[in-house]
């Protein structure tokens, strides 16, 4: 089990307040993403749950029982963490164990669970090792085995893959959804980049200075933003945000429109503009656009497209993909 | 022609490094030499360094006269004494200093070394009071207590800096795995720190083993450690210097041994984060 209720959660240090009151519920199973800018507190918010921090005042309850001021040690949550955090004077071995020695198993129980966990992590050959001896994704997955042999209610990651080149974050990526769907255990992860967030949440949750702004599933964070921030936060390229004009028409204050929901034509459309980047990935085509009416226009394209800087282009965005949104920044709903 | 040059210039930094090092070492030098000569030699002007009669006898005259190992021992126990009730107590507090910081650590921090500031003869009368008050002059416990607290900053601040560098979300790390404080201490932070918690040692055990002052003004006999050793050999019936050489090489030997192979440990802990 691994149900988590925050209620009214509140955090400041002396005057700074970095979380003003949250309330979220994170059901058994579920793999929960917090991802915003740097300095929305998501960290802080993942540490209040692992019970690193305390609340300033609210309640932490994991299965329906108040932890508020349980020590982490007590709590049943494993960590892992963005710098690994492996104890470098312990074999991978007895990094692995540690929490299992901590909790007093038996020697023999111990060594069944950590060669269970190392097999799960492709990790049976450095068990010798010490940390300094491996990899970063091998350190990784030290820390991953370290969580997972003590078999928590929850796991929490904080920024787990940060440290990682582009290829190993999106293999590690991969490996941490499998072993969610294996285990079957609750997830919490802590990101900035959205592209992690889209990719192996249930449910995520979008923190902005301390708020939530938005929680819920991937797509509907994509495709129904209840306000600027998650809109220009969720998607990338990133949406187009348009004031003025062409805003009036539509009774909003700004409108959004993704890239991909702009049709591009050479000699007709909505609005006219001229190409000054073409980024050519072969499957997209991302155009940068000076549309005068409107501003820098940010298109893609699927597939190759024979357009470089300087070309004119017509842009016609799909009417049923506008997002509207009144001068305080909420969505209006047709 | 590069290469001559700068197998020129090695050569030059090497000798001078040599010559400095001698300069600072010739005293001891000298001292050693001097225990090996006979009274009348040890005055003698000009000084003869290796042309003269070696003796041992000033060895021999100062085992008889005065327990030479009773001394040694005293200091060992004095000094490693003071460092673990020290370490005992350091520990802890650079571990709060260290990783939870209150909004006037470092102040406190400041205040504690700023107490080496003051000349100890300034706490001598009160101190003193004290021990014979309480009946602990020239007990071991009570200056024990003394060389500890004496040190006590230097400890706690030797620490602060090595657990400085250990970075915070091990410890977290071991909390989550559900390590107590103390079990986080013992099988996390210790291990991790064993080479800052060895030049600490090291360091201190020094420290302690030439305090001059306090031993010398709390103790008369049966606490008395090499200083007094040592001391012993000057004043009343007049400087024997050949006596008072052999005294006080046998007096550094110990430390003298203990640092030569332990340098790398103790370089390390006195020039450790100032480079990072």
């Amino acid at each position: 089990m691994g149900k988590i209720q925050l209620k009214g959660v509140r955090k400041a240090f002396g005057d700074v307040i970095i979380i003003p009151s949250i309330d979220l519920e994170i059901g058994d199973g579920e793999f929960v993403v917090f991802v915003g800018p740097s300095g929305c507190g998501k960290s802080t918010l993942l540490r209040l749950i692992a019970g690193l921090e305390d609340v300033t005042s609210g309640r932490i309850d994991i299965d329906s029982v108040d932890m508020t001021s349980v020590p982490p040690a007590k709590r049943g949550l494993s960590m892992v963490f963005q710098s690994y955090a492996l104890y470098p004077h312990m074999s991978v071995r007895n990094n692995i164990a540690f929490g299992l020695k901590m909790a007093g198993e038996s020697p023999e129980a111990i060594k069944q669970k950590v060669e269970k966990a190392a097999a799960t992590l492709n990790l049976s050959s450095y068990l010798d090792r010490k940390p300094r001896q491996l990899s970063g994704g091998q350190r990784q997955r030290v820390a991953i085995g370290r969580a997972i042999v003590r078999e928590p209610k929850a796991f929490l990651f904080d920024e787990p893959l940060s440290n990682l080149d582009a290829a190993l974050r999106v293999q590690m990526r991969l490996e941490i959804t499998q072993l969610h769907q294996a285990l079957k255990t609750t997830m919490i992860y802590v990101t900035h980049d959205q592209v992690e967030a889209m990719t192996m949440a249930d449910k995520i949750v979008v923190l902005n200075a301390g708020n939530i702004e938005q929680v819920g599933a991937p797509l509907e964070l994509y495709n129904n933003p209840a306000n600027l921030f998650v809109a220009g936060f969720i998607g990338s390229p990133k949406m187009n945000l348009l004031q003025g004009d062409v805003a009036k028409k539509h009774n909003a204050g700004t409108i959004g429109i993704r890239p991909e929901h702009i049709a591009t034509a050479r000699d007709r459309g909505e609005w006219q503009g001229v190409v000054r980047v073409a980024e050519h990935l072969g499957s997209d085509t991302f155009l940068h656009i000076d549309a005068e009416a409107i501003g820098r226009v940010t298109a893609r394209a699927a597939g190759e497209l024979a357009l470089t800087a300087g070309d004119k282009v017509g842009l016609t965005p799909r009417p049923d993909r506008i997002h509207r949104f009144d001068s305080d920044g909420r969505v209006l709903r047709a | 022609m590069a290469r001559a040059h700068s197998l020129r210039r090695r050569t030059v930094t090497t000798a001078a490094s040599w010559l400095a090092g001698l300069i600072i070492f010739f005293p001891i030098l000298w001292m050693a030499i001097t225990s090996f000569k006979t009274e009348l030699e040890a005055v003698n002007i000009p000084p003869s360094f290796v042309f003269f009669d070696w003796t041992t006898e000033n060895y021999w005259v100062v085992q008889e006269r005065s327990n030479y190992l009773r001394f040694v021992g005293n200091s060992i126990l004095l000094a490693v004494g003071s460092t673990l009730v020290g370490l005992l107590f350091a520990v802890p507090a650079a571990w709060a200093m260290a990783f939870a910081p209150g909004k006037r650590t470092k102040d406190l921090l400041l205040w504690m070394l700023s107490t080496k500031m003051m000349p100890p003869v300034g706490a001598l009368i009160p101190i003193y009071l004290l021990f014979r008050d309480m009946q602990l002059l020239d007990s071991r416990g009570g200056l024990i207590v003394v060389l500890f607290l004496l040190n006590l900053p230097i400890i706690i601040w030797m620490l602060f800096t090595y657990f400085k560098e250990i970075p915070g979300e091990i410890l977290e790390a071991a909390r989550m795995d559900g390590a107590t404080l103390w079990r986080e201490i013992v099988y996390v932070l210790t291990p991790m720190a064993i080479p800052g918690i060895a030049s600490t040692v090291l360091l201190n055990i020094i420290l302690a083993w030439n305090e001059a002052f306090w031993t010398l003004n709390l103790t008369t006999s049966d606490a008395a450690p090499l200083t007094v050793f040592i001391a012993s050999y000057s004043s009343p019936e007049g400087l024997f210097w050949a006596k008072l050489s052999a005294a006080s090489t046998l007096a550094i030997a110990p430390i003298l041994v203990l640092g030569w192979f332990s340098q790398k440990q103790l370089v390390r802990g006195l020039t450790f984060g100032a480079v990072k």
